[in-house]
């Protein structure tokens, strides 16, 4: 930062001066960092020789992954200096070298590749636009910008996405594949949702989603194993017993704030998952439960190829039997109880109730001196977000045929609640762009294998990098007088820029 | 109306209020002068039962609402203009006004929202913009409005004049005295602000340290020169 105001302050022929002493010092920093970063993580290799654990030292390595991190840097510092063409040809020479060189591991020569490239970019946006590239505050406004743009286009977008998920199972490619991955995400998609209403709308942070999802997943599958109940009738009772759940822990927890009651709620999540794992008799315990029923044909016909007591879905339909059905059926299904779950959330936030969520939000005790009853409020949002989450699970179970505690651990937890505060809180659209992010490219990249969750990490390293505060975290007034352009619409605009500048 | 005697409250083991007794008549303005720390916040606080008073007792009409919880003492028609007036800065104008009348039937509504606008008119010009964007006056005056969107019959005002500009000052204490006239809602102000406050209110308590030290009418505290030494000369 030093640098940069020193970079603006000399600048009268365009160009400023190098200060080599400056540039020296950050280089030398710089290479202590990598050095300090690589050190052990590339430096040391553990190995199995004959059971026993040794190190195999790697230092090859280390010294390139540091020239190449201080070479890197040195093309951004000469970046800041306005070197730019200068950079791009020692950029692209870099990227050329890469595969020239001989490089000790496939890894530093894709980096260096990268790398290259990465910078040959920089140095090209910079000859374009005449300055260094990237200006944070600007990119930052560019992008609220983007975001408010798309918020407003949300109301023709919902819509939009909502008929393309309709169409989506009948295009021409979409194979098995991909109807697991679209199914898969419109249930990350429903519990983000279910999650919104606890998290986005009443401000609580809960960090045991999960446990809502196994209850409801646990009471289907022993409600329809052990009774033979059908879908049908398990789906609301396992709602039911969900919502039963967030409410016997709504009540001893929301009189706790902040963090004790993230810790709480974390830990219900684990005595959940404990209890599953532990109560052998009851849940199967680590076994977990399989030869859970599908669901049929609305209770009609069952997809199956043949049926000795009832009929099948493609004998109802006069057409040929194939597998494929019964996944687009689960498909609309999921799609169906996600659109539920939305429809709802969209309508509460209307209600005096979502509005006394927003208020508690915003302030505890400006709501409690408007006589808002907290506890009761909160408890409804407990309530009714539990019941979805328990929907959600018992779809889980039906889907998969078999559960288990370790689908229910915290990572569950904490995806969905990235999913939730990655999105923007409170908006609806955003669990979507971030379930997509975060759950649908690392499905794509699944050939990448371990490397996939480095795209997860990666996709939430950047958004938070971007957009620190969710992809869509403008919130929308629920009422707007005359029209969205009031009189004064205008000045009230700059005056919240204003206000917002400032910050 | 408001019947407070011997009212103790604690925060953990240091004691706030140390024997409060003071009454505020139906119809009139009250006010609660003192200075920083005395107490003055906390008793409006007690009175809505957040802190609860260890020992003493509150009575709003007759009725004791020492134990009540804050919503249902609110509900009973007490409203309150919070400390540091604690607005809903993402919500917009409106919909704070909205918050305010939560606990109210709708057909209220229009009438109780055109009322706040006939007091305030700057909301009514402002009313599509986010709480957070007002200035501090505006936030004052929006605090005061969502107070009375609930149609109280009592009001009560932390601090109304903090950290205000005098124009801005006068205007809220005019319409203070406008609620309490035209309205007839009684009125519990709580002020640094001595001689606004005191020129406005029928009766006037001194707080020190958690005790009541001198009440008496507003113009009696006025010219009183232990008050005036105290709380008014030095500025106003």
């Amino acid at each position: 930062m030093a640098v940069e105001t020193q970079v603006s302050s000399s600048e009268e022929n365009g160009r400023p001066a190098l200060d080599w002493q400056a540039i020296g010092r950050e280089l030398f920093f710089t290479a202590l960092v990598a050095f300090g970063l690589t050190f052990v993580l590339v430096g040391m290799q553990t190995a199995d020789r004959g059971g026993e654990l040794i190190i195999i030292p790697r230092f090859t390595d280390v010294v390139y992954a540091i020239v190449m991190l201080t070479l890197g840097r040195f093309g951004y510092i000469m970046l800041r200096y306005r070197r730019a063409s200068f950079v791009l040809i020692a950029s692209l020479a870099a990227f050329g070298l890469s595969f020239v060189l001989p490089f000790p591991s496939l890894f530093l020569e894709t980096m260096c590749m990268v790398g290259g490239l990465l910078i040959a970019l920089m140095a090209v946006v910079t000859l374009i636009r005449h300055r260094p590239g990237i200006d944070m505050r600007e990119r930052d406004r560019a992008m609220d910008r983007a975001a408010a743009r798309f918020q407003e286009l949300s109301r023709f977008i919902g819509p939009i996405l909502v008929v393309f998920a309709i169409i989506l199972p009948f295009l021409p490619f979409m194979d098995r594949q991909y109807i697991d991955i679209a199914t898969l995400l419109l249930m990350y998609i429903m519990l983000g949702w279910g999650l919104n209403i606890i998290v986005g709308l009443a401000g609580l942070l809960d960090l045991g989603y999960v446990a809502f999802y196994a209850i409801g997943a646990y009471s289907y599958a022993l409600l329809a194993v052990s009774f033979d109940l059908s879908f049908w009738v398990c789906l609301p009772l396992a709602g039911v017993l969900a919502a039963l759940g967030g409410y016997l822990l709504g009540f001893p927890v929301l009189r706790l704030r902040g963090d004790y009651f993230a810790i709480v709620t974390l830990g219900f999540g684990e005595i959940v998952r404990i209890i599953l794992l532990n109560w052998y008799q009851f849940t199967g315990g680590p076994d977990g439960i399989g030869g859970i029923p599908r669901p049929s044909f609305f209770g009609i016909a069952e997809f199956l190829p043949a049926s000795r007591d009832g009929i099948t879905f493609a004998e109802l339909f006069g057409i040929d039997f194939d597998p494929m059905h019964r996944l687009i059926f689960l498909y609309f299904l999921i799609l169906a109880l996600a659109l539920l779950v939305n429809m709802v959330s969209l309508r509460l936030r209307k209600l005096p109730l979502g509005r006394a969520w927003e208020a508690l939000r915003e302030d505890d005790i400006a709501s409690q001196s408007l006589g808002i009853n907290r506890t009761n409020i909160k408890l409804a949002a407990f309530t009714i977000s539990a019941a979805f989450g328990g929907f959600a699970g018992s779809f889980f179970a039906t889907r998969q045929g078999f559960i288990s505690p370790e689908s229910f651990t915290f990572l569950e937890s904490a995806i969905i609640l990235a999913i939730v505060v990655l999105g923007g809180m409170g908006s609806q659209l955003g669990v979507v762009i971030a379930t997509i992010l975060l759950i649908g490219l690392p499905e794509v990249f699944r050939e990448l294998e371990q490397y996939r969750m480095l795209a997860f990490g990666a996709g939430m390293v950047l958004i938070m990098l971007w957009r620190p505060r969710g992809l869509l975290a403008h919130r929308d007034p629920s009422i707007l007088l005359h029209g969205r352009k009031g009189p004064g619409a205008d000045r009230i605009e700059a005056e919240q820029k204003a206000a917002e500048a400032t910050r | 109306m408001l019947n407070i005697s011997g009212v103790h409250t604690f925060y953990g083991a240091i004691e706030a209020l140390k024997g409060v007794s003071l009454e505020v008549e139906t119809g009139e303005i009250s006010t609660l002068i003192g200075s920083n720390g005395a107490g003055k916040s906390t008793l409006l606080m007690t009175i809505c039962g957040s802190p609860r008073a260890r020992w003493g007792k509150v009575l709003f009409e007759g009725r004791d609402i020492t134990k009540m919880p804050t919503h249902e003492i609110v509900q009973l028609g007490i409203a309150q203009s919070p400390e540091g007036r604690r607005i809903f800065s993402r919500m917009t104008v409106y919909e704070n006004l909205q918050m305010g009348a939560i606990r109210n039937t709708e057909d209220r509504f229009e009438r109780n929202i055109s009322r706040v606008f006939e007091l305030f008119p700057r909301l009514k010009e402002r009313r599509n913009q986010r709480g957070g964007t007002l200035s501090g006056g505006e936030q004052q005056m929006l605090a005061v409005g969502r107070a009375l969107m609930s149609e109280p019959r009592m009001l009560l005002l932390d601090e109304p004049s903090l950290g205000l500009a005098p124009m801005v000052v006068k205007q809220i204490f005019e319409v203070i005295k406008q609620i309490n006239q035209d309205d007839k809602v009684t009125v519990f102000l709580v002020e640094q602000n001595a001689f606004h406050a005191l020129k406005l209110a029928h009766r006037g308590y001194v707080m020190v340290n958690g005790n009541i030290t001198m009440s008496g009418t507003g113009q009696e505290l006025l010219v009183n020169p232990e008050v005036r030494s105290a709380y008014l000369e030095g500025g106003h």
